[in-house]
């Protein structure tokens, strides 16, 4: 586009505009997006709180098939990413490089790892027999962590994008817009995550 | 000359008097809305259509004109609410059925309806029980509820003359009651696309007088095999 | 941490074009490329929509007699060019999924929300340019998964637009298989573009308003299309969620929606509606607000109540959250619920009585001009009046009982979505079309569409008020089956030979567009002497928009204020002179 910003910095709202949101446009964007997404997660989840609170018979007990102490440290992990994220975004705000790079690897890592243990313990239950079809308990288990981990696996795929663009040096202490927009997303991923964690493992 | 009436057909159940009365309310009620607005309309058309030399009445708006036609309009379609809550109610609330409704089971599918009367002895589930296919059999001035069990997809319980329609849904078992008035014959059709055969899903109901009724009743006999 | 903007000297932007083809028309990042996009692509899916309502008329006129053309049609459609039932039944799906999907939908916020947003508001383009190119590469492929269900084995979706289960959760239930699942992955894909387009405009809404131009000197075409982005936006996701459900009971085995196992058909419904009312709220909002803009530019008036229209715009938002169980009346829900959804939509009709009263106060005391424009948006407003009032009915949850699934409610919906949408869509493109294409329509030929078009559309929907009211139902392949409905046959071949005229009248229409495009009288930068930003640019814009970013002064529709010569003050007009005290009692 031939209308690069003039302004001091790319971080802040446009002065040349009429006061908005006081956030540039990327970030607001995204909050918007996770607005979005709000509302997807609400109707998965609705509806299967509406499922269980109608048949609760149709459920075990928490535990019972499902691998709670494996899922817990996979949960852990996600944390753990969220908070390398925050420490990448930390990294480049002080114009550190090489630091922003390392935690950025490491929130990639922990992400694909995230994914990666998922995939394993969905392996697991097929074998065991919890498919999709596998009544409401199935049906409702599958849609909502598989589309978290569809979620995760975008995630994973920009944040990927991001560090790489951060080895080729393109953030800077003045402008790390991607940085804080993919660190936003992943927050919400995460956040998702504890919500759905806790409904759907431990109740 | 139906293609321009705003007339209802005739009812012919208990609560299609209320139901009906309550569709003339909103008829004059919007009738008049709509004479102004349209006539308004058509008026400022021509009125102020642009001629050589005229000026426009330069003005924002008027906050008096908004209170008046918002509370105007307020007032109206809130006075149309609670004269229909009464009769929703009286028609779908929960303890609406009257004590004394007879009781007729409905096992619908694609794309027929099937009337489990009850028999002789009052009871379901006995052998007494019979089965009609797309023939409903009621005595007049008697209150009737049907009990809804779809085996498939949705369908729609809809006899247009009593002003009564209630969707049948699969996995639900819902409960609809109504009273008919008058003798004679009238048609169920459903309601809610099902299939291909939506459209041919029809019942033929028989409104009889008491005597006519009982000799029906009669007539039906567990033995005989559902027509 | 935000600071306020001081005032800034107008940025200088370079407007050096050096695009290749590919990139300026096909690929095209700009809103303006991306607007004209959706223009055809969704004038096309109108086409196609309406063939598919002059089938189903053929079969409601002329029951079981061969149509026209049907022998075209294969074997699984019409046998003996006769329609077949199974493909009616998809017919009714199909028409209802293209119109409100693929046509009115994009035509209102694909197509004038990018074109208008930037433009109005003095941005040189969206915020996002890139995402909104994607937004519209994804509505294309969309749109072929939809069209392609046609030819896969089963037909197309059967199950209505509205897609209920179980009829749409299991293939024994209608004999379709991949044509339903088709069905909800084009949806999805839909979704997906229409919410990556609401990001956009909200963004740019909010951000990219040039100097001067406050929330309140909006103009109500891009209020209208900022609260309905925030319906896309929030409803879409919804919708997403549901077909991929439904998705998934049709081809993984899951029970959301079918009673085995203990599913629940009524979930599907409540949240199709949750998603479906809102979504006719973005059917009818932008409509609403380019009609304030050409009925205050033909009127050579203000706008009557501006913050009231405002206020309007914003409580049919918000209200139309609360309002979707009046679409469930019947359907088996809760009965004390049905009363509160009473209430609820009961109160939705005073934000829209609101709006028709200030047009009307709008047009009182002006000095109007019946260009085609100002004759479709004030049919707009006769139109939606109708429709609108039609909704009072529905809205008594007893008289719903009669009226639910007949025929008025198939008029209801039409005198909102053409009477009211479409009429605002015409007449929006021919308002519009000199800014995008640099030419004017023929006047005349626009004449003749709008009154044939305005005859037609009421011979046809008009009566079917009287047909619901007799009872006739809907989606109903042969009405002579029942005895009751019988007598209606005259007036269903009535209505069918005037569709068939009304869709011969939309030719004038088409030939109007595209010969305008290359015949069409060179139009000047501001053909309608409005007072928007999009008019202080060449007809078409350049890339960029403007090559000084505009600075606004004035609100939107200062007509008739006597503050300068011509009876016009556009918004980024610099005056020396105070505003002048009005003439009649005003207030703002």
């Amino acid at each position: 586009m031939a209308h690069a910003m003039t302004h001091a910095s790319v971080m802040e709202p446009s002065p040349e505009a009429e006061p908005g949101a006081g956030v540039y446009n990327e970030k607001l964007g995204m909050w918007i997006f996770l607005l979005s997404e709000i509302m997807f997660f609400t109707a998965l989840i609705g509806s299967y709180i509406i499922l269980r609170f109608a048949h609760p018979e149709a459920w075990a007990a928490p535990g019972k098939v499902l691998n709670i102490p494996v899922t817990a440290v996979n949960t852990f992990l996600l944390i753990c990413s969220s908070v390398s994220m925050v420490k990448a975004y930390a990294s480049i705000a002080d114009g550190n490089q090489k630091m922003l790079r390392l935690w950025l690897v490491l929130t990639v890592l922990m992400g694909a790892t995230f994914v990666g243990i998922q995939a394993y313990e969905y392996y697991h239950l097929i074998e065991k027999a919890f498919v999709p079809s596998a009544g409401l308990y199935g049906s409702t288990f599958y849609t909502m962590t598989g589309f978290h981990g569809f979620h995760v696996t975008m995630g994973v795929i920009c944040m990927s994008f991001v560090t790489w663009k951060a080895f080729r040096g393109r953030y800077t202490a003045a402008d790390h817009r991607g940085v804080e927009v993919i660190g936003l997303y992943w927050h919400f991923v995460d956040l998702v995550w504890i919500i759905l964690f806790t409904i759907v493992y431990l109740i | 000359m139906s293609w321009i009436s705003w007339m209802l057909p005739p009812g012919a159940s208990t609560f299609a008097g209320d139901i009906d009365r309550i569709y003339y309310v909103i008829l004059v009620i919007t009738g008049i809305a709509f004479v102004v607005v349209e006539v308004g309309l058509v008026w400022f058309l021509i009125k102020y259509r642009a001629r050589p030399g005229r000026t426009v009445i330069y003005t924002h708006g008027n906050n008096t004109a908004e209170v008046i036609w918002t509370s105007i309009t307020a007032v109206t379609v809130v006075i149309l609410g609670l004269m229909s809550a009464g009769i929703w109610n009286r028609i779908k609330g929960r303890d609406s059925v009257p004590a004394n409704a007879m009781a007729i089971r409905v096992n619908v599918k694609q794309f027929e309806w099937n009337f489990v009367y009850p028999g002789p002895d009052g009871r379901f589930d006995t052998p007494d029980d019979f089965t009609r296919r797309n023939q409903l059999h009621l005595p007049v001035n008697q209150a009737v509820v049907v009990e809804l069990m779809s085996e498939d997809v949705i369908h729609s319980f809809n006899i247009p003359a009593f002003r009564i329609k209630q969707d049948a849904v699969p996995g639900m078992h819902i409960r609809a009651w109504f009273q008919p008035t008058v003798t004679g014959e009238y048609e169920l059709g459903c309601a809610e696309l099902c299939g291909l055969g939506h459209y041919r899903m029809r019942a033929v109901v028989t409104v009889h007088s008491l005597e006519e009724y009982q000799r029906w009743l009669g007539e039906q006999s567990p033995t005989v095999a559902s027509k | 941490m935000a600071t306020i903007a001081p005032p800034v000297e107008p940025a200088v932007h370079a407007l050096v074009d050096d695009r290749t083809f590919l990139r300026k028309y096909i690929f095209s990042t700009d809103h303006k490329i991306i607007g004209i996009q959706f223009l055809l692509m969704s004038l096309i899916f109108l086409l196609i929509g309406g063939i598919l309502a002059m089938m189903m008329r053929w079969q409601l006129g002329f029951p079981g007699r061969p149509m026209p053309g049907g022998g075209l049609l294969p074997e699984t459609m019409a046998s003996g060019a006769v329609i077949l039932p199974e493909f009616y039944a998809s017919l009714v799906t199909m028409h209802g999924t293209f119109m409100v999907f693929f046509a009115i939908m994009p035509l209102l916020v694909g197509v004038f929300g990018n074109y208008l947003i930037p433009l109005k508001i003095g941005a040189p383009d969206m915020a996002f340019p890139r995402l909104n190119m994607a937004s519209f590469w994804l509505a294309v492929p969309a749109g072929l998964l939809m069209i392609a269900g046609f030819f896969v084995e089963g037909g197309h979706a059967a199950a209505g637009w509205t897609g209920y289960a179980p009829l749409s959760a299991n293939p024994e239930y209608t004999g379709v298989s991949a044509g339903q699942q088709l069905w909800c992955l084009s949806l999805i894909i839909l979704g997906l573009s229409s919410i990556l387009g609401a990001v956009n405009y909200i963004s740019t809404v909010i951000n990219l308003r040039a100097p001067g131009m406050t929330w309140f000197r909006m103009p109500l075409s891009i209020w209208s299309l900022f609260i309905t982005a925030i319906l896309v936006l929030l409803a879409m996701p919804i919708l997403s969620g549901a077909l991929i459900m439904l998705l998934f009971d049709q081809s993984l085995g899951t029970h959301f929606f079918l009673p085995a196992d203990g599913g629940q058909p009524i979930l599907w419904q409540h949240l199709f509606w949750f998603f479906g009312h809102p979504e006719v709220y973005i059917l009818i909002l932008p409509a609403m607000g380019m009609v304030s803009d050409i009925i205050s530019n033909g009127a050579r008036k203000p706008i009557f109540g501006y913050h009231s229209m405002v206020f309007a715009i914003m409580s049919i938002g918000f209200l139309g959250w609360v309002v979707w169980g009046h679409h469930m009346f019947q359907s088996g829900m809760n009965p004390t619920l049905g009363t509160t959804f009473m209430v609820s939509t009961m109160l939705i009709s005073v934000p829209s009585a609101i709006k028709v009263f200030n047009w009307l106060g709008t047009l009182w005391g002006g000095s109007i001009k019946f260009t085609v424009p100002m004759l479709h948006a004030c049919a707009f407003v006769a139109m939606f009046v109708i429709g609108g009032l039609s909704g009072v009915f529905m809205a008594s949850p007893p008289l719903d009982m009669y009226i639910h699934d007949t025929y008025f409610i198939v008029a209801h919906l039409h005198y909102v979505l053409f009477g009211g949408s479409l009429f605002a869509i015409f007449g929006a493109i021919t308002f519009w079309y000199p800014k995008m294409f640099g030419r004017m329509m023929s006047p005349r030929l626009g004449k003749l569409h709008f009154f044939l078009t305005f005859v037609f559309y009421n011979l046809v929907f008009f009566p079917m008020h009287q047909l619901g009211l007799q009872g006739h139902m809907r989606r109903i392949y042969d009405p002579s089956t029942y005895e009751f409905m019988k007598p209606l046959a005259g007036l269903n071949r009535f209505i069918t030979i005037s569709a068939f005229l009304l869709f011969a009248s939309q030719l004038l229409f088409l030939v109007n567009f595209i010969g305008s495009w290359f015949r069409g009288r060179k139009a000047e930068p501001n053909p309608w002497d409005d007072t928007g930003l999009e008019w202080t640019t060449p007809s078409p814009p350049p890339h960029g928009n403007w090559a000084v970013t505009p600075r606004v002064y004035h609100p939107p529709y200062e007509f008739g204020s006597g503050r300068t010569a011509e009876d016009f003050l556009p918004q980024d007009r610099k005056l020396d002179t105070p505003p002048a005290p009005a003439r009649a009692p005003a207030s703002r």
